[in-house]
């Protein structure tokens, strides 16, 4: 009888609380308070083990520390969690919704921000957002061009990274001219994911950045200007890249975790990835033979930081709000940079963070898959989202068979 | 009184989400939806999916899919039945039926693409001594663009379900004695069984293969591992455009969702057409007289066929098992370089959830479905109102429209309706969602029996004095326990592999293995989605060694229950 | 089982659509069978599943059937008191040979087991209460039918062919050992069958039906 009573007592208060505002994040123990005995579903793409068990791992960490339990609710595309924020809209769901944090960058920010399916400002008031710096490091504030207003909290920073079988090459192309003549003495042995897939619409940003002149004009929406003269020499250098894809330029992988398993078997022998760490990771996991190699094209790759977000109707986004300022913590940033853990970059400014937080990053060991620390300083901004949209539609146009 | 509620029950539960569930996506298709500020009616998102590159090219990968998909997998279980009847190979068959069809269709096209690719066993074990492969060859087999190993991947899962639907309405023909009649008047056996046998046994599993065309017109996960890319099948499009960041383009999803509604029911009355013109070939070919003509290789095909198919099934479903603990495994390898139990040990501990949730969703979601399917049979048998047989347009027909309305087309809209009433995503509404798929499925394969059942056994029962009750629990009920424990896993099967109604009305928060496993492949690590895979194998697997094991175990003293009743 | 019961059949017409299938009125008194005989198709089984209550709803009847004067015409099959003995012994194959002779019994009847033993005595099949009923030859099969519906305690008695599965020798057995018991029990019988010796052996009155 007593611990029915006890567990009854929580409860009783629970309903007995009336339905309160939001929490302002300005008030920070408040929100703590709040949080306690909170459940937070994240919904998360799941395609990595190494993803599950550092979210898992933060799980943990939130039960002991803050008595937060952290649910992760696993996608196969992060789309799905905008999917289900809009039916709630639709269904006038306003206040108990079924998720309280996304793993979000670009376009689906974009598009949440654009239909007003987010809660904030929120992100610049967590205490540990400080850590940073944005005024260092704008890529914190900015998400594809667009700045986050708060809306969305840094968790991570992804970059295009090649990589091959130092066993098969020995020098691998450094930039896109490069590509397509080493594409043309090794057919069948490159190729790029099938658009819209994320990956494979980077790797034309990517293109179209190196061989445009008019670099400024795809930090602008693309309605102001002339698409077709901009990437006239993008379609050019694709038409002539694709006979010499694999399987002649007539199919494409359908992600970038496809075209690992194509390394895999041996059928590319070049392939690319948005996170830095996946060929050493896949080496661990004996996917791939211990002799691949990273590297970055000459002039950097494309990069961008990837966040959270709390959608406008979480009930639970007291809890939300905790978990995204641990996410930013030292610990919880060394813990996930950490390659046996998973091996995503840090956001913070580990240069001025003070020793004792700095000691977390050191790296222990060197991994000959792994890129060199200073190889992805070249980072090249993501264009205005709209230019994704606009290259996916007029490559489609040109490639789909009809 | 509760019993005769029972079709009104299964009726509206079925049909009512799937009818507001398409005007969800009806609404959207015409330009209204005012959570996107889309609140005039109009054509617009038609002209925009009109203008998609490459739709028409879809559509006709679609439609040609589910045609030929059905048309080979009848073909291929008739001419077995027709050629294998009684001997080892029906034997053998008839205990795979049952694994085969728990192996779900996710993990098959898994199988099969491992099987098939460039890189895939067959090249692997073939090189490089055959071929002097040293590197997998560029050749474009698996998604080619006419939708071929898309096809043959669906053809590997539907002929199992054929097969079981074709061995549960056989007996009541009694085929032997017609094709011994036939065989006296000078006719070879398998010509025999194709002339008298299989027009009689095709209207008994029309509505059958009228749910494998509708599935594989709009199949998703299948057509995504293995169908074209360059355009995609018009469901992955659709899934595609539902899922794109650009919000916008809900209302060209929903247009399309109207789409694949439409070239389902196209591909329906395609195949009612070629059914009246190949009813009449085939009464020519009947009446021509032939009694020897092409005996031979109708036998060898009628063998060779299903054995082909169900070799590659499971030969595929070895290479993911040979996968899920392989270590670094290059081409031309036909053996990984090592073993490790990595994968295994890294999934094991996220498994419990998922694996209990499953069940439990699975056990619960069966369970209602057999009651009602049971009430609703008992309430036919006391008011001694059955349908005419195969027919298609009773009431309680109703009961099959969520296997013939594509899932794509009304679970988004689902959503928003639930969403409005108020229920919050939990296991109730995802076992909700579940029972729409489970229900029609147990119906399905128990009514034949139910309805065949001798009704002297309850006369019998009745007339010594037991209540309809008792005659129902204490005579029918035991004596349909082998047919009854079949449904039960077919439908623990159906909830097992449901990925969109699961993901949707649980909001992700309900995990299953399925919805692990599909989260997994998204990362393209094949050890994990072997692991997955078989583990989402498996659990059917359970259920239907419980069909098969119970009744031998609980009648081991009983002679006369061992066959069928 | 001293009970003395009357079965009468009043006025039975029964239809289907237009046509009339048959026409009906007898008694059958305490002990005493009635055979009706006729070829197929002459209305003979939808005769017995009017008595015993299954009518198929397609046809109509008019007439009432009264059991010791209670009109039993609207009753549903199981508060009828009307048993039934069909061409196959059809024992419940899932139950044992005592399962089937218990699954009569009224729920009142006292020392059940010793009445099942009894009865098992009484046809030569003692012992025999935990055997799987599939084990047991064809005559032994019709016995312990027959006993089952004895057992049940039935104010009449219906027999569709019931001896047509027999072969030549047990027939005559089996046709004594059913009509003596049914007289001892003092049960009427309505004999349906299409064997002129059944009709012979049973010694009521008989109903020659048309096509």
């Amino acid at each position: 009888m007593p611990s029915r009573t006890l567990a009854a007592a929580p409860l009783a208060l629970l309903l007995s609380m009336p339905l309160h505002a939001a929490p302002d994040p300005a008030d920070w123990d408040a929100v703590r308070n709040e949080a306690r005995g909170q459940t937070v579903y994240w919904n998360a793409w799941a395609g990595d083990t190494r993803t599950n068990r550092y979210l898992e791992w933060v799980n943990q960490r939130m039960q002991d520390e803050y008595d937060v339990t952290v649910v992760h609710v696993k996608l196969d595309d992060t789309s799905a969690a905008v999917s289900r924020v809009l039916a709630e809209k639709s269904a006038g769901n306003r206040e108990d919704g079924s998720i309280d944090l996304i793993w979000i960058n670009g376009e689906n920010f974009a598009a949440m921000r654009a239909a007003d399916l987010l809660f904030g400002p929120f992100a610049e008031r967590l205490p540990n957002f400080a850590l940073t710096y944005p005024e260092h490091n704008p890529e914190v504030v900015t998400d594809f061009t667009l700045p986050t207003e708060g809306f969305e909290a840094p968790w991570g920073k992804a970059q295009i990274t090649f990589y091959f079988d130092s066993a098969e090459i020995d020098s691998p192309p450094r930039d896109i001219e490069a590509l397509l003549a080493w594409a043309e003495a090794n057919p069948g042995r490159f190729t790029y994911p099938r658009i819209p897939d994320f990956t494979g619409s980077t790797f034309l940003k990517q293109a179209l950045l190196a061989l445009s002149d008019a670099d400024e004009a795809l930090y602008a929406p693309v309605e102001e200007s002339d698409f077709t003269a901009v990437t006239a020499p993008l379609w050019d250098y694709l038409d002539t890249l694709h006979p010499h894809l694999w399987r002649g330029g007539r199919q494409f992988p359908a992600s970038g975790p496809e075209l690992r398993n194509l390394m895999s078997d041996g059928e590319l022998a070049l392939a690319f990835t948005f996170i830095p760490s996946e060929p050493a990771a896949a080496v661990a996991d004996s996917e791939l033979p211990p002799t691949t190699r990273s590297y970055v094209l000459e002039g950097g790759t494309l990069g961008n930081v990837h966040f959270v977000a709390i959608p406008f109707n979480s009930p639970h986004k007291a809890g939300a709000m905790v978990v995204a300022d641990f996410l930013l913590s030292p610990e919880a940033q060394a813990r996930k940079q950490d390659l046996a853990m998973w091996g995503d970059r840090t956001v913070l400014d580990v240069a001025r963070l003070d020793e004792q937080a700095q000691a977390l990053f050191a790296l222990d060991e060197e991994n000959p898959a792994m890129l060199p620390p200073d190889a992805l300083a070249m980072t090249l901004p993501e264009p205005h989202p709209s230019w994704m949209t606009a290259l996916q539609e007029a490559w489609l146009e040109r490639y789909v068979r009809n | 009184m509760i019993l005769r509620l029972a079709p009104v029950l299964i009726v509206t539960l079925l049909v009512g989400p799937i009818l507001a569930g398409l005007a969800m996506a009806v609404l959207p298709a015409f330009g209204y939806l005012p959570a996107l500020g889309g609140d005039t009616l109009g054509l617009a998102p038609w002209r925009q999916l009109v203008a998609q590159p490459g739709l028409w090219r879809s559509v006709a990968v679609s439609f040609t899919s589910g045609l030929v998909t059905t048309a080979v997998s009848l073909v291929v279980v008739l001419l077995f039945l027709a050629s294998a009847t009684g001997s080892r190979l029906d034997h053998w068959i008839r205990r795979l039926v049952s694994p085969l069809l728990s192996i779900p269709h996710a993990a098959a096209a898994f199988g099969l693409a491992f099987l098939i690719a460039p890189s895939g066993l067959v090249a692997r074990l073939v090189s490089p001594g055959l071929t002097g492969w040293e590197r997998p060859p560029d050749l474009l087999i698996v998604q080619d663009p006419w939708g071929l190993s898309l096809m043959a991947g669906l053809i590997i899962k539907e002929i199992p379900f054929l097969l079981l639907m074709s061995l549960a309405a056989l007996p009541q023909l009694d085929p032997e004695r017609r094709v011994a009649i036939a065989r006296s008047l000078g006719y070879r056996p398998t010509i025999a069984w194709l002339k008298v046998v299989a027009p009689a046994l095709y209207p008994l599993i029309r509505l059958p293969v009228y749910a494998v065309i509708a599935y594989a017109t709009s199949v998703v996960d299948v057509a995504l591992i293995l169908g074209p890319t360059l355009p995609p099948t018009l469901s992955v499009s659709i899934l595609t455009w539902f899922n794109d960041p650009d919000l916008s383009r809900r209302f060209m999803a929903s247009a399309g969702a109207v789409l694949q509604l439409g070239v389902t029911a196209a591909a329906l009355a395609t195949w009612w057409c070629l059914e009246c013109l190949a009813t009449r070939l085939i009464r020519h070919w009947i009446d021509r007289g032939g009694r020897r003509h092409g005996e031979k290789p109708l036998h060898l095909a009628g063998k060779g066929l299903i054995l082909l198919a169900s070799l590659i099934a499971f030969i595929g479903i070895a290479g993911l098992a040979l996968y899920s603990v392989a270590g670094f495994w290059r081409f031309p390898d036909a053996l990984p370089q090592s073993v490790t139990t990595t994968h295994w040990v890294r999934a094991l501990p996220s498994l419990a959830g998922p694996a209990s949730s499953t069940a439990i969703i699975a056990i619960a979601s069966t369970l209602i479905a057999v009651v009602l399917a049971l009430a609703a049979l008992e309430n036919e048998q006391r008011t001694g109102r059955q349908p005419a047989q195969g027919r298609l347009l009773s009431a309680l027909g109703l009961l099959y429209l969520p296997l013939i309305v594509p899932q794509i087309a009304f679970l988004f809209g689902l959503v928003v309706v639930m969403e409005s009433l108020g229920t919050r995503p939990q296991h109730g509404l995802v076992i909700f969602g579940h029972l729409l798929f489970v229900l029609p499925y147990v119906f399905l394969s128990l009514s034949e029996a139910y309805r065949r059942f001798d009704p002297r056994w309850t006369r019998l029962a009745l007339t010594l004095g037991a209540s309809r009750n008792a005659a129902f629990w204490r005579v029918r009920l035991p004596l349909l326990l082998a047919p009854m424990l079949t449904a039960c896993a077919v439908g623990l099967a159906v909830s097992i592999g449901q990925y969109l109604p699961t993901q949707l009305l649980g909001a992700g928060r309900v995990p299953t293995v399925t919805t692990e496993a599909v989260a997994l492949a998204s990362g393209g690590n094949r050890r994990a989605i072997g692991v997955w895979a078989l583990v989402q194998a498996s659990l059917p697997l359970v259920g239907f060694t419980i069909a098969i094991g119970l009744p031998r175990l609980l009648w081991s003293n009983r002679r006369g229950m061992r066959g069928t009743p | 089982m001293n009970d003395r019961h009357h079965l009468a059949l009043e006025q039975i017409r029964i239809t289907l659509g237009e046509v009339t299938l048959l026409e009906l009125d007898a008694a059958v008194g305490p002990g005493e069978v009635l055979t009706v005989m006729g070829p197929s198709g002459s209305g003979k089984s939808t005769l017995l599943a009017f008595v015993a209550g299954f009518l198929a709803p397609a046809f109509q009847a008019t007439g009432r059937i009264r059991l010791d004067g209670r009109d039993i015409t609207r009753l549903p099959a199981e508060r009828r008191g009307i048993g039934l003995l069909f061409q196959d012994p059809l024992l419940f194959p899932h139950l044992s040979v005592a399962g089937n002779l218990r699954f009569g019994m009224p729920r009142s009847t006292p020392d059940r087991s010793d009445r099942v033993e009894d009865a098992l005595g009484e046809i030569g099949l003692a012992g025999f209460g935990d055997r799987d009923p599939a084990t047991l030859s064809g005559g032994q099969q019709a016995r312990v039918a027959l006993m089952r519906l004895l057992l049940s305690a039935p104010c009449a008695v219906l027999l569709d062919e019931p001896f047509a599965k027999l072969d030549t020798h047990l027939r005559h057995e089996m046709r004594q050992l059913v009509f003596s018991r049914l007289h001892e029990a003092g049960l009427p019988s309505l004999l349906v069958t299409h064997d002129r010796e059944d009709a012979e052996d049973a010694g009521g009155s008989l109903i020659q039906l048309s096509a």
